[in-house]
């Protein structure tokens, strides 16, 4: 055989490592109990080297996950070194600073052998249903009170599942049974990533996987090389203020380039909260340099060579990286706004190529009712429910911003009748919302308004968490912001946007969600599409001539000399 | 596939995008043709090919018992997007359902990525004030003012059709069913789709999804259905027209007018039904069928002879054609994976110095380079020429002379010199990557079903199917490859073999420890009696098979186990009995049951068919042997070995049943050619079908 006949079989072999992580994690979405990975995809999966090195993840999931549980393996190779490892053991943690940041995240790890040895590491996470403790409220004042707690530890020794650690867990846990599902899915989702390679190297007749490593490191090593040497070397900063929890939080970002690699530093951040919204060092990790990978190697499979050229550091004590045991439950919060902070280094680096600012962190609709959420004498139906919907994107160089959804999140938006027939809700409006994205040459992505009730005669709670109520999405280049978010009660009273919030008995909720904001200037948008969002809804008339200058006549055309007027063309 | 009984005059018709298919089947044997689409009449395509059949067999019109046919003209509809002025009624503060979609980014990285627009554009969704709740009880009656003010706007913006889509429709019907007597009085000769009706599952995105594209093809669908319906008694046509649906079965016209989009990928369900024929014939029970054409491969995968069935597709993949850029469609269908894979897709090498293969294809304009029809990017088709699979000076019939320098420049340009390789190398590795594209989604595919793949037989069709066959057997691990005769017109072919069948399905949730057995008879009444009333149309009085399956899950799970379940009354201890199908099903699935949880079924589905009495051939054993003789020599890049070798060429014509060859050899014919590696021998089986087995 040729060598390069071999670089194109190493290429093969490569695929098909991209296709079986992409299989362990549709294993897990299948098999999953908890809403937010079966439903919305609040997941990740992998397979390492046995040193540790992230070689392929599935492209389903959550970047938060799947980044931090990159550097995650090699936590587990120091408590259990590769040559401690045996057939059948299945190892776990919920520790936030060794796996992806806070106590609902399992990270479950199996090692693989072939032919009796030890050739691969496959890891998966999920967001499982509860964890005991405050749960998802980031009123606790450290990470003792968040929950459970389970340092690195075995799940399964040679094939036996450790069952007073499972028992542990339930016993812990408000949603026992969808606990204890969960760990099976995840260990059944490994399960089915170690068949597909056995049966891979089977084919190939393979003794290891290291040659394969090598080649996926070092190729995509090369390739990120190049991607940076594209880019301008310097440095650059740039500051955000956030609406944080109570009071707002500064993100103050460093970027620099200097032809082999991209450090981002966040000196100058607002210190560590006294609330759950910290994040440990790993998230932050994976929320930037996920940010930073998609404006400059998109297309690039990712894998810890890719990963290895981008640096991320934060001073400890910041919000960006607390130190044990600072509360992080709701780390999400300040996570997936540091992407565009990001963005916004880069905007100076290279004008022209990042999108404007967007929703970030997600508008996800936690609604609970019950003893211990809306009072101890609550009658109705008990119920916790996590329900994914964002507000807006903001607008790319390319096209306008997409509407009511995520970024960076990559979960996808919950079903209203899945909700409906497992809670008493009802939601009576969920639709875009007009006017609420950033006026730009592309436009901010629209947000959406959504209102909630209970069909019972019994109030409900919002466990609210949300950004962009008081700083909203920022447009760049000359572009308007995006709207900001609100929540107000139907009869008029306005809702505080964090918290614990209780919804009278007969009241509804209206939760109006951010939009994206806008890029370039919106007096150069071509009248046309000014036009057609007004006709779709997007836009309102007003809007199209106090913002963007563009005059519709009676029957709603555009009025070319009107408008030529008020833009002083 | 001999039809013993009933050996009437039966017709099929299949409406491809190029070619618009035909076969006949008469006492004496079969006759077919191949005739150019004619898209903006499609049915004038049809009457000129069925005449040209009928006079080469010598059959007059009105001989014909039996008329099938498949299409897919509303698929190219929707792809097109060419259907009717279409309108969506919505449950008050829900029109945007549509645009909303998933609400996700189908590329986790892509800052660019766009979803397609959905069918109804927003100033043509309307909402009418009405709410049922999630156990179907109504939340707020139907505000019929609000529904004749709809209907005023219909009228105003000259809609075609509406789809009617309210929230929790699938357990309350009630207000949908009224606005359609409400849009009856109002807006006379309107087509109207209901979600309940058209798709009466939960989730109101996917339902939504459905119902409008039902919409959007029904008033064309109808008319062309009509126009064939005349046309065909004008030639003298009495038998009646039977067509075939998504999920493989046959229904009346009635049916297919109404449910259009049940047809949606009618022509590989025909394509699926050839391979289960074949399968039957040569007695392989587990098979994988391959459709590899032009521009998309299809993948079937077929258990007991049977392909297995699904309730969710996805048409119209838009941003490069990814998962998730499409519609989605929740419709009975023969389960299949479709990929950018076919002999018109184009080769690149991307930022990572990888080859890349697809989605794009050079379809039939340029066409490859070797067309030498002013194509410049190399395709898979030229890789198969540089590799000496495909002879230049006889390509389809001879009637095109392959430009071999063409193929080699283009080759060279576009993937040697970027990789840093040969372009001979990079032939072999386009061919390689394209295949294993192929091994891969059969992959996932399997595992997805809980299947292994190594017992099986692959039964390939499709221009390019037979060239690439072999290798991607060798990739799965499979010993046996077959390659049926008629493959050219094979689902047509397939058409003839299909079942009169419906399947009727409802959702309705069920905990199996507290198991209704008198709900779930109910439930199981209404679905037959649905059932029975369409299958009755199309198959007088043969006797009826009801299959039932129970779609299942842990309580708390998300997503279902379709199984089996027996059909018949249940009683309360059925409920255990229906728990343990699904345990030992997810058992085989995902390895370990889950202790202490209780069981659940939501979506209950039967099948009635009514009962094919054509019989199934028994294994045939192979005729007396004899070896092959090669026309020629050539060479031949065989991947396995990562080298050119020397392979015998042998013409399919002049191979009886019986003979016999040893790869590498290439078997050719009219429509394609088959490749043999190395590891591979040969033989002509008594059906005339090219049977591969692996060495050793």
């Amino acid at each position: 055989m040729s060598s390069q006949f071999q670089k194109i079989r190493n290429q093969v072999m490569w695929d098909r490592l991209i296709s079986v992580v992409e299989e362990q994690a549709r294993t897990l979405m299948r098999v999953a109990f908890s809403t937010v990975v079966r439903e919305a995809g609040d997941l990740s999966a992998g397979v390492f080297n046995t040193k540790g090195d992230l070689l392929a993840q599935a492209v389903t999931g959550t970047p938060g996950h799947i980044n931090s549980m990159a550097r995650s393996i090699r936590e587990f190779l120091k408590v259990f070194p590769s040559d401690t490892m045996k057939p059948g053991d299945v190892y776990m943690t919920n520790d936030p600073w060794r796996g992806t940041g806070h106590l609902f995240d399992f990270t479950v790890v199996t090692p693989t052998f072939h032919k009796g040895k030890l050739v691969a590491i496959f890891a998966c996470t999920a967001h499982v249903a509860d964890i005991g403790g405050n749960g998802p409220d980031p009123n606790s004042r450290d990470v003792f009170a968040e929950g459970l707690f389970l340092p690195i530890m075995p799940l399964v020794m040679q094939g036996e599942i450790n069952q007073w650690l499972m028992k542990l867990l339930c016993a812990n846990s408000r949603e026992p049974e969808k606990l204890e599902g969960d760990v099976y899915a995840l260990i059944a989702s490994n399960e089915a990533g170690g068949k597909q390679l056995s049966s891979m190297m089977e084919e190939y007749k393979l003794g290891s996987l290291d040659d394969l490593s090598d080649h996926i490191l070092s190729s995509s090593d090369k390739s990120m090389r190049e991607a940076i040497a594209q880019l301008p070397k310097g440095t650059w900063s740039h500051k955000v203020t956030i609406d944080g929890f109570a009071d707002p939080v500064e993100i103050a970002a460093t970027l620099k380039i200097d032809g082999e690699k991209i450090y981002i530093d966040f000196s100058g951040t607002s210190a560590v909260s006294k609330y759950g919204i910290n994040c440990p060092i790993c998230y932050t990790d994976a929320y930037t340099s996920f940010g930073i990978k998609c404006l400059v190697a998109p297309r690039l499979a990712n894998n810890a060579a890719v990963l290895a050229r981008i640096v991320v550091t934060a001073p400890e004590g910041t919000i960006v990286n607390a130190p044990f045991p600072a509360p992080v439950t709701a780390r999400a919060l300040i996570g997936q706004m540091l992407p565009d902070v990001a963005f916004g280094c880069f905007e100076k680096a290279m004008p022209g190529q990042a999108p404007a600012e967007g929703t970030g962190a997600s508008w996800s609709l936690r609604f609970g009712a019950g003893p211990g959420v809306t009072g101890p004498d609550a009658k109705g139906t008990k119920f916790l429910s996590q329900n994914f919907q964002s507000g807006g994107m903001g607008a790319h160089w390319k096209h306008d911003g997409i509407a009511a959804t995520p970024y960076p999140s990559g979960v996808k938006a919950i079903a209203i009748e899945i909700t409906e027939a497992m809670t008493p809700l009802v939601f009576w409006r969920k639709e875009l919302r007009r006017d609420s994205g950033g006026a730009g040459f592309y436009r901010g992505g629209l947000g959406q308004t959504i209102e909630v009730g209970s069909r019972e005669e019994e109030p409900f709670a919002i466990f609210a968490r949300f950004q962009r109520v008081k700083y909203p999405a920022a447009g760049r280049g000359g572009g308007a912001d995006g709207a900001a978010g609100t929540l107000h009660l139907a009869s008029g009273a306005v809702v505080p946007p964090r918290g614990t919030q209780v919804i009278p008995t007969g009241e509804r909720l209206v939760v109006e969600m951010p939009g994206g904001g806008g890029l370039g200037d919106p007096l150069k948008r071509d009248p046309q599409a000014v036009q057609r969002d007004v006709v779709m809804g997007y836009v309102s008339k007003e809007s199209a001539r106090d913002l963007y200058k563009v005059v519709l006549d009676a029957k709603g055309a555009v009025d070319d000399a009107a408008t030529r007027a008020a833009r002083g063309a | 596939m001999k039809q013993e009984k009933e050996a009437g005059y039966r017709l099929a018709v299949d409406i491809g995008g190029t070619f618009t298919d035909i076969v006949l089947e008469t006492p004496q044997g079969f006759e077919s043709g191949k005739v150019l689409t004619t898209p903006d009449r499609p049915e004038q395509g049809v009457i000129n090919g069925v005449r040209m059949v009928l006079e080469k067999a010598k059959v007059a019109a009105s001989q014909l018992d039996l008329v099938i046919h498949g299409t897919t003209l509303a698929t190219n509809a929707i792809i097109e997007r060419r259907g009717a002025r279409t309108a969506l009624i919505t449950t008050q503060g829900f029109r945007d359902t549509l645009e909303f979609a998933f609400g996700h980014r189908f590329d986790q990285y892509d800052l660019e990525l766009e979803r397609p627009e959905p069918l109804v554009s927003r100033p043509l969704r309307f909402e009418a004030v009405e709410r049922v709740a999630a156990d179907g009880s109504v939340l707020l009656a139907l505000d019929e003012a609000s529904v004749r003010a709809v209907a005023a706007r219909l009228r105003e913006e000259k809609i075609e059709s509406v789809a009617v889509c309210f929230l929790h429709a699938y357990r309350n019907g009630a207000h949908e069913k009224r606005v359609r007597d409400i849009l009856a009085d109002e807006c006379p000769g309107l087509f109207v789709s209901l979600s309940h009706e058209v798709c009466p599952e939960i989730r109101e995105y996917e339902r939504t999804s459905t119902t409008a594209a039902n919409a959007y093809v029904q008033p064309l669908m109808s008319t062309y259905l009509g126009k064939l319906s005349d046309a065909l008694k004008e030639l003298g046509v009495a038998a009646p027209l039977l067509m075939i649906m998504s999920s493989g079965s046959l229904t009346s016209v009635e049916t297919a007018r109404r449910l259009p989009i049940r047809l949606v990928e009618s022509g590989p369900a025909g394509g699926a039904i050839l391979a289960r024929e074949v399968a039957k014939e040569i007695g392989a029970d587990r098979s994988v069928a391959l459709d590899m054409g032009g521009t998309t491969a299809k993948i079937i995968m077929l258990t007991d002879y049977e392909p297995r069935h699904a309730r969710s597709m996805e048409v119209a993949r838009a941003y490069r054609f990814l998962a998730g850029s499409g519609l989605p469609l929740r419709i009975p269908v023969i389960e299949m994976i479709e990929i950018g894979a076919g002999g018109g897709s184009i080769a690149h090498v991307d930022e990572l110095g990888r080859i890349a293969v697809g989605p794009e294809s050079a379809g039939s304009v340029p066409g490859p380079a070797c067309y030498a029809r002013g194509g410049t990017r190399p395709t898979v088709t030229d890789s198969d020429l540089l590799l000496g699979k495909l002879d230049p000076d006889n390509f389809a019939a001879g009637s095109m002379k392959l430009d071999t320098e063409k193929a080699r420049q283009a080759a060279e340009e576009h993937v040697g010199k970027p990789a840093g390789i040969s372009w001979a190398d990079a032939a072999g590795g386009v061919c390689e990557i394209v295949d294993e594209n192929m091994a891969n989604a059969t992959r996932v595919h399997a595992a997805d079903a809980g299947e292994e793949l190594e017992s099986r037989v692959l039964i390939a069709t499709g221009g390019a199917g037979p060239l690439h066959a072999a290798r991607i057997a060798e990739k799965l691990g499979m010993a046996t490859v077959v390659v049926p005769k008629a493959a050219g017109v094979g689902s047509a072919f397939g058409f003839l073999k299909a079942p009169i069948a419906y399947e009727a399905v409802h959702s309705q949730i069920m905990h199996l420890a507290k198991f209704d057995a008198a709900g779930a008879n109910h439930v199981f009444a209404d679905l037959r009696k649905e059932a029975e009333a369409v299958v009755r149309i199309a198959s007088a009085d043969r006797p009826l098979r009801e299959r039932r399956f129970a779609d299942m899950r842990y309580k708390g799970q998300g997503h279902e186990l379709a199984v089996e379940i027996p059909a018949r009354l249940y009683e309360a201890v059925d409920g255990a009995a229906l728990a343990e199908l699904f345990e030992a099903q997810y058992q085989k699935n995902y390895g370990r049951r889950i202790p202490n949880l209780t069981v659940e079924a939501l979506t209950w589905t039967l099948v009635l068919s009514a009962v094919d009495e054509t019989s199934t051939a028994a294994p045939l054993s192979v005729a007396a042997a004899s070896q092959a003789k090669a026309i020629r020599h050539t060479r031949v890049f065989d991947a396995e070995m990562g080298d050119f070798v020397e392979a015998q060429v042998i013409s399919r014509e002049a191979s009886p049943p019986g003979t016999t060859f040893h790869g590498p050899a290439l078997v050719v014919e009219d429509q394609t050619t088959v490749w043999v590696p190395s590891s591979f021998d040969g033989r002509i089986s008594p059906g005339g079908h090219v049977i591969l087995e692996r060495k050793g």
